[in-house]
C-alpha cells in the first residue's frame, strides 16, 4: 500500500467531532452491509423456525380451512406411529452401520496413502470420486449393478458359486445395502479428514517413539498416532453421523420406502409434502430436528475453535 | 549397561543427488561427551540419526558396544534420543510422556493397550515404572509439573521432560540434536551447565549435535568438527582452538572469528604479507598461503623497536565488552583485509591522532594454512614482529 | 521381504479403488453398450457393437436432459451469486466494522450454522405455496439465497485482513464497497474459490428440495431429473439410462479432475477449516 499520511495532515477538524462522525458512517455502513443478511436471516432462518412450532402444536394440513391448537399430541402420536417408529430405527440402524464402517476403513485407507508418495494423488482421486459424484445418479447405477439378473454383483457371486443376494427385494437388506452406499460415498470424504489430520503430526514424535521402543507399527500408532487423530476421528464421527441422519437420495432411487425402508427423512418428506400432514410432519421435523442439532453442536464448537492439546 | 563406545566405519550416505556422508570414520570413547559440529548441511544431524537408526547409510558399520548395529532397529538400539522440538507426547502428562520408553520396554503389549490394558496383572511392574519416573523427574527438579500437560509448560521446562525422557533407563548413549536451540540465550547458557553436570553424574556416552561453537566448545570432551560430508577435525576443544587443522575448523572455532592474513611463501620458504617479511619460515610449497591469528593474539606495537616492523593499520572502529575491548582495523596495505584486536578494557589504546597503529602478534601462535586449506608447519625465525 | 512390505499397501488400496471405481465404470461401459450385451453381464471393457450413439441420444431424446443441465446451471449459477453477494458484505460487516447487533448477528450465523435446509423446508414450502411461487426457480433459489456457512468462512478469513490497510484505503478515499469488494475480498480468493466448489457441488447434487417444490418436467434439476427418467425407464433400456448417469455425473468429475486440489478443499473445508 501507499504511505498514507496521517490524520495529522488532514485538515483540522476538532478531534471528538470528527471521530463520532467516523464512528457514525462506520455503524451505517455496518448496518447496510448486513442488512440483506439480516432480512434473509429473518426470512429462511427466524420466521420457519417459529412457524415450524407453531405447526407443531396444530393440526394444521396445507390447503386446510380450519386450524386448531391440539399442544403436544403431534408429539404423542409420533411416538405411537408404527410408520415413524420404523424410519427412526431404520435410520439408527443405517447410522450404525455407516458410522463405524464409514470413519474406520476411511481411517485405515488414510494411514495406508498417507505411507505412499508418488501414488498418493492416483489414491485421493480414486477413493474421493464418489463424493463428487451426484448421489442420485450414482444411487441409480448401483440400483443397476445389484440387479438379481442384470447386475454384475449378482454374476460375481454366483460366479463363485454361492446364491444370488437379492440386495434390493428381500426387507431385510434394503437398509443394509443403502448403508454400503453410504459408506462407498463418504469413505473418501472421511479419508481426506483424516489425511489432513496424519499430515499435522509431527515426524519427530514417531522418531522418539521408535528410540522410546515402540518398534512395531501398532506400537507407533497407539504411542501418536491414534492420540493425535483424537480430535479429527471425533469430528469426522460427528460429521459422518449427521450425514448418516439425513439419507434421503439413496431410498428415494432404490426404495421409495417400500417394505418398510422408510428413513426419518424420508417419512418426513412422505407426511410433509405428499400427504400434506403440515402439523404432524412439523412435530417430526422437530424431533429430527432435536437428533441433528445434538451432533451438530460438536461440530460447530469444533468449526469455532479448533481442538488443541 | 550403560556408557558404550560408538564405532562409526566409513559411513556413506545420499540423498538423491547430494552425497551428504562422504566415508565418516568415528570412534566415540564410551562415557565421554563428544559434540558434532558444523554449519547447517555439513551432515552432522544425519550422522546422528544413522547412529540412532532413524536412518540407514548406504555405506559403512554402525557398533554400539562393540555389537553391530547397522541393521537393528532404533528402537533394540537402547539409544536415547534429545529433539530440537523435544518431540515430547502432546496428549501424555509430563508423568506418562517420561514413562514411555519404560512402558515400552517392560510391559507386555497386552498392557499396552488402551482401555483393556489396565486389567493386566502388571501392577509391580508399574509401580516400578512410576518410582524410575519420580528419580528421573527429581534429578532435573521437574517433580512438581508432572501431572501438567507439556502445552502447559514453558519452553524450558519442555526441555527438562525431554532429558527427563531420555535419563529414566539407562541408555547404552544419549544422542541430542541440537537440544537447546529453541532456548533464549539466558537459558541456554543455564542448560549448558546443567547438561555437563548431568553428564558427570551419569558418566554416559553424549552425542551432541549443534552449529553453536561455543556449546561444543564449553561442555565437549572432544569435538568432532565437519564440513560438507567429512570430518575435518576431531579432538578436544583446546585443540581445535589451538591447532586447528584446516582452514575451515580455524574459521569456525573462535569467537570473534580468526583474522586471516594473505601471505606469500618464497623459495626459500620465508613467508612475507605485501612484500613485509614476517618472519616465519616454512617448508613445502611456495605461492599463496593464508596465515590465521586469534584476535587475543595481536596487540598493537607501542615500543619503539617495533614500531616500524608491525603491520601498519587504520583502526576503523573500537568496541568495548565489558572487560575486553575489540579494535577493527584495516590494513594500509589491502584496505579490504580487516582484522580484529581484542585488549583488556584497562589497555591504553595507544592509537594515534589519525588513527594509524602498527600491530604485533604473538608469533608462535599463528597458524600458516596452504592453498588447500591444510595446515602447514611453521618456525619462528625471528622475533622481528613481537 | 522389503519389497513386500511396499507392495501390499498398494495391494490393499488397489483392492478397494477397484471396489470404489467400479460404479463409475460400469456406469460408463453399459451407456456405450447395446442392449443385448446388457444382458450378458460381461465385464470385459470394449463392447462388442459400440451402441453409445444410441444410448446418449435416447438418454437426450426421451427426457429432456438438455434441460434438466441447463436448470441444473442456472440454480446452481443463480444461487451462487446471491450467496457470494449477500454473505461477502455481511461477513465484511462482522469482521471489521463496529455496528449495534453486531455480536447478535454473529451468535445467529454460528447458531444457524447447525440447522439444517431439511428442517426449514416445511415451513419454505408452506410459504412458497400460499405465494403461489411452487414450480418457479425462484423456490428453488430463494432458500439458499443466504448461506451462513459463507457468512461464517468470509467473516473467519477477512478477520486477518490488516485493519491498516483499510484505514489507508478509507483516506485514500476508497468507499467502504469498493474496500470491501476490491481490497477484502481479494485478499481472501482461496476462500472464495473453495466456497464456490463447495455451493456448486452442493447445489448440482441436491435431491431433496427440488423434489419439494418442483414436479414440472420442465423445471427440473438434473438429480430430479435422473429421478424421472429412471421412474419412466423402468428398467427396460439401461444403456439409455446409464448413459444419462453419465451425463449428470459428467460436469462435476471432470471439474473434479481438472481443480482438484481445490475441490478438495472446497468439499471438505467444512471439516478441515
Amino acid at each position: 500500500m501507499t504511505a498514507v499520511p496521517t490524520n495529522m495532515t488532514l485538515p483540522v477538524k476538532p478531534g471528538v467531532a470528527s471521530s463520532n462522525s467516523r464512528d457514525r458512517r462506520m455503524m451505517r455502513n455496518g448496518l447496510m452491509f448486513s442488512a440483506p443478511a439480516v432480512f434473509l436471516l429473518l426470512a429462511i432462518y427466524i420466521l420457519p423456525m417459529l412457524l415450524l412450532a407453531v405447526f407443531s402444536v396444530t393440526d394444521y394440513q396445507l390447503g386446510a380451512l380450519s386450524i386448531r391448537f391440539i399442544g403436544l399430541e403431534n408429539f404423542i402420536k409420533a411416538f405411537h406411529d408404527a410408520v415413524f417408529l420404523r424410519a427412526l430405527s431404520n435410520t439408527v440402524l443405517y447410522a450404525a452401520l455407516v458410522i463405524p464402517f464409514g470413519v474406520f476403513l476411511a481411517l485405515g485407507v488414510a494411514l495406508l496413502v498417507h505411507g505412499t508418495k508418488r501414488s498418493r494423488a492416483f489414491w485421493e482421486v480414486a477413493y474421493f470420486l464418489p463424493v463428487t459424484a451426484t448421489l442420485v445418479a450414482m444411487a441409480t447405477v448401483w440400483q443397476f449393478l445389484l440387479h438379481p439378473s442384470l447386475g454384475p454383483v449378482n454374476a460375481a457371486i454366483k460366479w463363485l458359486g454361492f446364491e444370488p443376494v437379492s440386495f434390493l427385494s428381500n426387507p431385510s437388506l434394503l437398509i443394509p445395502t443403502m448403508a454400503l452406499i453410504g459408506i462407498w460415498q463418504v469413505l473418501g470424504f472421511n479419508m481426506v479428514l483424516f489425511l489432513a489430520g496424519l499430515t499435522a503430526i509431527s515426524k519427530d514424535l514417531y522418531e522418539a517413539a521408535r528410540l522410546d521402543g515402540a518398534k512395531s507399527s501398532l506400537d507407533r500408532f497407539l504411542t501418536v498416532t491414534w492420540p493425535m487423530l483424537g480430535p479429527t476421528t471425533m469430528f469426522v464421527i460427528v460429521t459422518t453421523s449427521i450425514s448418516a441422519f439425513k439419507v434421503f437420495e439413496t431410498v428415494a432411487v432404490l426404495t421409495k420406502g417400500r417394505s418398510g425402508s422408510e428413513t426419518l427423512l424420508f417419512a418426513l418428506y412422505l407426511e410433509g409434502f405428499e400427504y400434506s400432514n403440515t402439523g404432524y410432519a412439523a412435530a417430526l421435523t422437530l424431533i429430527f430436528l432435536a437428533i441433528v442439532l445434538v451432533l451438530s453442536i460438536g461440530q460447530t464448537l469444533h468449526l469455532d475453535r479448533k481442538v488443541h492439546y | 549397561m550403560s556408557s558404550q563406545a560408538i564405532d562409526l566405519r566409513n559411513i556413506r550416505k545420499r540423498f538423491g543427488p547430494d552425497e551428504v556422508l562422504k566415508g565418516i570414520d568415528l570412534s566415540i570413547r564410551p562415557g565421554e561427551f563428544l559434540s558434532l559440529v558444523g554449519m547447517s548441511g555439513c551432515g552432522k544431524s544425519t550422522l546422528l540419526r544413522i547412529i540412532a537408526g532413524l536412518e540407514s547409510p548406504d555405506q559403512g558399520a554402525v557398533a554400539i558396544g562393540g555389537g553391530e548395529v547397522t541393521n537393528v532397529d532404533p528402537s533394540d538400539r537402547n539409544l536415547a534420543m534429545v529433539f530440537q522440538s523435544y518431540a515430547l507426547y502432546p496428549h501424555m502428562s509430563v508423568r506418562e510422556n517420561i514413562a514411555t520408553p519404560l512402558r515400552m520396554r517392560r510391559l507386555p503389549m497386552s498392557a499396552r493397550l488402551p482401555v483393556v490394558g489396565g486389567l493386566f496383572g502388571t501392577s509391580k511392574i508399574r509401580n516400578a515404572i512410576t518410582e524410575d519416573v519420580e528419580r528421573a523427574a527429581g534429578m532435573l527438579q521437574i517433580g512438581h509439573l508432572l501431572d501438567r500437560k507439556p502445552s502447559q509448560l514453558s519452553g524450558g521446562q519442555r526441555q527438562r521432560v525431554a532429558l527427563a525422557r531420555a535419563i529414566v533407563r539407562s541408555p547404552a548413549a544419549f544422542l541430542m540434536d541440537e537440544p537447546l536451540s529453541n532456548l533464549d540465550a539466558k537459558l541456554r547458557a543455564h542448560m549448558r551447565e546443567e547438561l555437563v553436570a548431568l553428564h558427570r553424574r551419569l558418566g554416559a556416552t553424549f552425542v551432541y549435535v549443534t552449529h553453536d561453537q561455543i556449546e561444543a566448545l564449553t561442555m565437549s570432551d572432544r569435538i568432532a568438527l565437519m564440513s560438507e560430508g567429512r570430518i575435518e577435525q576431531l579432538g578436544t576443544p583446546d585443540e581445535l582452538y589451538r591447532q586447528p587443522a584446516t582452514l575451515t575448523v580455524a574459521r569456525f572455532i573462535g569467537s570473534p572469528s580468526i583474522n586471516l592474513l594473505p601471505v606469500d611463501v618464497d623459495s626459500a620458504g620465508e613467508i612475507s604479507a605485501y612484500g613485509q617479511a614476517l618472519g616465519l619460515r616454512t617448508k613445502g610449497d611456495t605461492g599463496p598461503a593464508t596465515l590465521g591469528l586469534r584476535s587475543e593474539d595481536l596487540f598493537i606495537a607501542t615500543d619503539g623497536l617495533s614500531l616500524h616492523q608491525g603491520l601498519a593499520v587504520k583502526v576503523l572502529r573500537s568496541e568495548t565488552h565489558g572487560a575486553d575491548r575489540y579494535m577493527t582495523c584495516q590494513l594500509l596495505a589491502d584496505p579490504t583485509v580487516r582484522l580484529t584486536v581484542r585488549q583488556t578494557a584497562t589497555a591504553k589504546p595507544g592509537v594515534a591522532s589519525d588513527g594509524t597503529v602498527h600491530l604485533g602478534f604473538h608469533a608462535e601462535r599463528a597458524h600458516l594454512f596452504g592453498a588447500n586449506d591444510l595446515r602447514r608447519p611453521l618456525t619462528v625465525r625471528e622475533r622481528v614482529l613481537a | 521381504m522389503t519389497a513386500l512390505r511396499k507392495l501390499t499397501p498398494h495391494a490393499v488400496l488397489a483392492l478397494g479403488a477397484i471396489v470404489m471405481l467400479f460404479p463409475f465404470y460400469w456406469m460408463v461401459l453399459t451407456s456405450i453398450r447395446s442392449p443385448a450385451e446388457v444382458f450378458d453381464v460381461s465385464f470385459w471393457p470394449i463392447p462388442k457393437s459400440f451402441d453409445a450413439v444410441e444410448n446418449y441420444s435416447q438418454a437426450a431424446g426421451q427426457v429432456p436432459m438438455a434441460r434438466f443441465m441447463l436448470n441444473g446451471v442456472i440454480v446452481c449459477l443463480g444461487i451462487l451469486v446471491m450467496q457470494v453477494l449477500t454473505a461477502v458484505p455481511a461477513a465484511y460487516a462482522l469482521a471489521k466494522l463496529r455496528f449495534p447487533g453486531r455480536r447478535l448477528l454473529l451468535s445467529l450465523v454460528i447458531a444457524a450454522l447447525c440447522v439444517p435446509i431439511q428442517a426449514l423446508a416445511l415451513p419454505l414450502f408452506v410459504g412458497l405455496a400460499k405465494a403461489d411461487l411452487l414450480n418457479t426457480y425462484f423456490a428453488m433459489m430463494a432458500p439458499f439465497f443466504l448461506s451462513v456457512f459463507a457468512i461464517f468462512l468470509f467473516h473467519q478469513s477477512f478477520r486477518s485482513y490488516p485493519n491498516e490497510i483499510i484505514e489507508a484505503a478509507r483516506l485514500d478515499g476508497f468507499s467502504e464497497l469498493e474496500i470491501c469488494w476490491r481490497l477484502v475480498l481479494r485478499g481472501s480468493l482461496p476462500s472464495l474459490a473453495a466456497f464456490t466448489v463447495f455451493s456448486l457441488v452442493a447445489h448440482w447434487n441436491d435431491l431433496y428440495w427440488p423434489m419439494i417444490v418442483v414436479s414440472d418436467t420442465n423445471l427440473a434439476p438434473p438429480p430430479l431429473g435422473m429421478l424421472f427418467f429412471a421412474d419412466v425407464e423402468t428398467g427396460a433400456n439401461y444403456g439409455a439410462l446409464m448413459a444419462g448417469a453419465t451425463l449428470i455425473t459428467a460436469p462435476m468429475l471432470v471439474c473434479f479432475l481438472l481443480v482438484r486440489r481445490h475441490f478438495i478443499a472446497g468439499i471438505t473445508m467444512t471439516g478441515v477449516k
